[in-house]
């Protein structure tokens, strides 16, 4: 296995990056010209236009980047997670439900209802896992179908056990189960940011650790890179792809928990609408390199985006355009193998590219 | 009786658009290329039809409006899955994640387009394309009520779509060679066989279908567009590996996934089954249940086309 030079990696991240950004200008431009400038500056730099405006970065990268570490992780064992939707919101309806019935644990509520949100994902996400080490069930459509499983499903016990008729929506949780500020507050004045993003952090640098010093790591690794050889090495290979779905399904679940815990009036709806957090993840993991720290950057780098999005409306702009450059940079982001093979050609070719 | 003639109408309602967008994929997977784009496809089919009529319902209605509408939703429809075909085919791009690229960028489109032009997101029309009853077929005794009163021209359409679909796929060399690609490309290409343009010709295919099949979901269900087909073209994947990418098949596992979705929507009108008090929520995940207990029992000896989601590679032969 040649390993692939990080920064050619990184180029084509970055050439993503760019053509999206460009084609989300080009969109500006045609719906109107007079405004596309500004508003193309204010995506650009809305995220700092002041400490709340940061904070809301923070915010907004948390859930994202708990995605996106989802689907790297599955992927490094050869699995694309499609699922992180539905493990996100199965996840995110136990934390509910404890956050709601579980006033009693006291200071220990918070932690609890993430522990619940981490199981309830990592459930999702064992059935595609099984199905696929057992029957040969392919993992996109098994979480496909998991993913609307899973949304009529919360949809059903959320009515069933913490529904608030009134707004269509699951009742608020115990002020004891909202994850605690921890100063961020006094920091980011009046932008929900909290200890969930110190928990995306502890996360990332944790599955780096498990995927790049551990023998597990290794072990899920080489089953991604070629099953029948690390079958014949003495792996076993259907523990290891159940348990990467396990631990995807894991991340998801506790993005879901911090998404629903942040004590930010954000309630689990009644409606028959996949959680988009889960797709996020998709380009996140993508940007990132499917590395975990990367994965830190690029939900950082959405987040970034997003908060400038939301400022676009004072130009008169929809800020749906942030999902337009989004998709954009995902779909050249699935051309980035042959951006890469073209670079390193044209570097072989000028006789340049150094050490390889 | 009424019941009886009430829920069939109902169930085709549902099955119609999952049965042409089933087919749509059908071509698409069986060229050798997996589209879960169909999705997106649906969403820009319908918002860009729903779109056109929104702006032409002043000066006509009915089946005119409604023909000139598929049409639009048709070209559309292939316009988008050209991104997927490019991606998959020339680019040899994971066929995954170009799909999902699809998926978030036309309800993302739709809502931005329909919000710079009108303001709020939701696009809405007047429904003039209901036909109470076929002049003579609809007066038929029990075969009136069911399949000729309260209906759209789009569910002959999805017959008429199925039977050529069908003919084409087995009957024509275009659906031979289309079939070969998906199974080997490599022995199609050293006959003489272009591969590329076999697998163009399924995505386009698909995009087309697909494209009509938005429009087909959108108009019976509701009074505006909102940016989504609730989910429709992911059933529709689940429709198509239901029926095992074979037409017939692909038209019962339509059937059963729409009389599910027609129970979810309506049982409670219904009073054996409200009787039986089974939350509606498990009628709709009944579909995706079915299709994974289906996936477990027939994976190990799949019937997918053998070389669905690799892309092909003339130097690789």
């Amino acid at each position: 296995m040649k390993k692939r030079p990080l920064n050619l990696n990184f180029l084509s991240s970055l050439f993503a990056i760019c053509v999206g950004l460009l084609f989300g200008y080009v969109i500006l431009l045609i719906s109107n010209p007079a405004q596309a400038g500004d508003g193309f500056g204010t995506i650009l730099t809305g995220a700092f236009r002041d400490m709340r405006s940061v904070g809301r970065v923070l915010y907004f990268a948390t859930p994202i980047i708990l995605t996106g570490l989802s689907v790297c992780f599955a992927f490094k064992t050869g699995l694309f997670n499609i699922g992180a939707s539905g493990q996100l919101i199965v996840g995110a309806y136990l934390a509910v439900l404890v956050g709601n019935k579980g006033a009693a644990l006291g200071g220990a509520h918070w932690v609890v209802a993430l522990l619940a949100a981490i199981a309830g994902g990592a459930l999702w996400a064992l059935i595609p896992g099984l199905l696929k080490a057992l029957a040969n069930v392919h993992e996109v459509i098994a979480s496909i179908m998991m993913n609307y499983i899973g949304m009529y499903l919360v949809n059903y016990l959320v009515v069933q056990t913490v529904f608030d008729q009134l707004r269509n929506q699951s009742l608020p949780v115990a002020a004891s189960a909202v994850i605690p500020r921890w100063g961020l507050d006094k920091i980011f004045p009046r932008s929900n940011v909290n200890a969930g993003f110190f928990i995306a952090v502890l996360a990332a640098v944790t599955m780096y650790v498990i995927l790049y010093k551990t023998k597990f790591g290794f072990e899920l690794k080489a089953v991604g890179y070629n099953r029948d050889a690390s079958r014949y090495a003495g792996i076993n290979e259907k523990r290891n792809i159940v348990l990467s779905m396990v631990i995807a399904g894991a991340l998801a679940g506790l993005g879901g928990g911090l998404l629903y815990l942040a004590g930010t009036g954000k309630h689990i709806e009644v409606v028959n609408h996949l959680a988009p957090e889960g797709f996020t993840g998709i380009p996140v993991a993508l940007l990132g390199l499917s590395h975990p720290i990367g994965i830190l950057f690029a939900g950082l780098f959405i987040g970034y985006l997003t908060v400038g999005g939301d400022y676009l409306q004072l130009y008169d702009f929809a800020p749906e355009i942030i999902d337009v450059i989004l998709a954009a940079i995902i779909y050249f982001s699935a051309f980035a193998l042959i951006i890469r093979t073209f670079i390193q050609r044209r570097a072989i070719r000028t006789g340049g590219g150094g050490a390889k | 009786m009424k019941i009886i003639y009430f829920i069939v109408q109902q169930t085709m309602t549902f099955s119609i658009p999952l049965l042409i967008v089933a087919l749509g994929g059908m071509f698409s997977e069986r060229s050798g290329v997996v589209n879960i784009a169909l999705e997106g496809i649906m969403v820009f089919g319908a918002f860009t039809s729903i779109l056109f009529i929104n702006q032409m319902q002043d000066t006509m209605q009915g089946q005119l409006l409604l023909i000139l509408a598929i049409a639009v939703a048709a070209v559309s429809g292939m316009l988008i899955s050209l991104l997927h075909a490019y991606a998959s085919i020339h680019m040899k791009a994971d066929q995954v994640i170009s799909g999902t690229a699809i998926n978030m960028l036309t309800p993302a489109v739709a809502i931005y387009v329909a919000r710079m032009i009108q303001q709020i997101q939701q696009i809405g029309f007047v429904n003039t394309f209901r036909i109470v009853s076929v002049p003579l077929l609809g007066n038929i005794p029990v075969l009136g009520p069911l399949f000729f009163q309260n209906t759209y021209l789009t569910t002959y359409l999805g017959f008429a779509i199925l039977i050529v679909s069908a003919l084409v796929l087995y009957r024509t060399r275009f659906g031979l060679r289309l079939r070969a690609c998906g199974e080997h490309p490599q022995a199609a290409d050293s006959v003489g066989i272009n591969v590329y343009k076999m697998r163009y010709a399924g995505v386009l295919i698909s995009g087309l279908l697909a494209g009509i099949g938005g429009l087909v979901f959108v108009i019976p269900t509701s009074t505006n567009f909102n940016a989504t087909v609730a989910g429709y073209g992911f059933l529709a994947l689940a429709v198509l590996i239901f029926g095992q990418w074979k037409p017939g098949r692909i038209l019962l596992a339509a059937f059963f996934f729409g009389l599910m979705q027609a129970i979810a929507s309506a049982y409670s009108g219904i009073p054996f089954l409200a009787g039986l008090g089974i939350p509606n929520y498990f009628y709709r995940m009944t579909p995706f249940i079915a299709t994974l207990v289906v996936l477990t029992f027939t994976s190990k000896k799949s019937r997918a086309p053998k070389a669905a989601g690799v892309p092909y590679d003339k130097s690789a032969r």
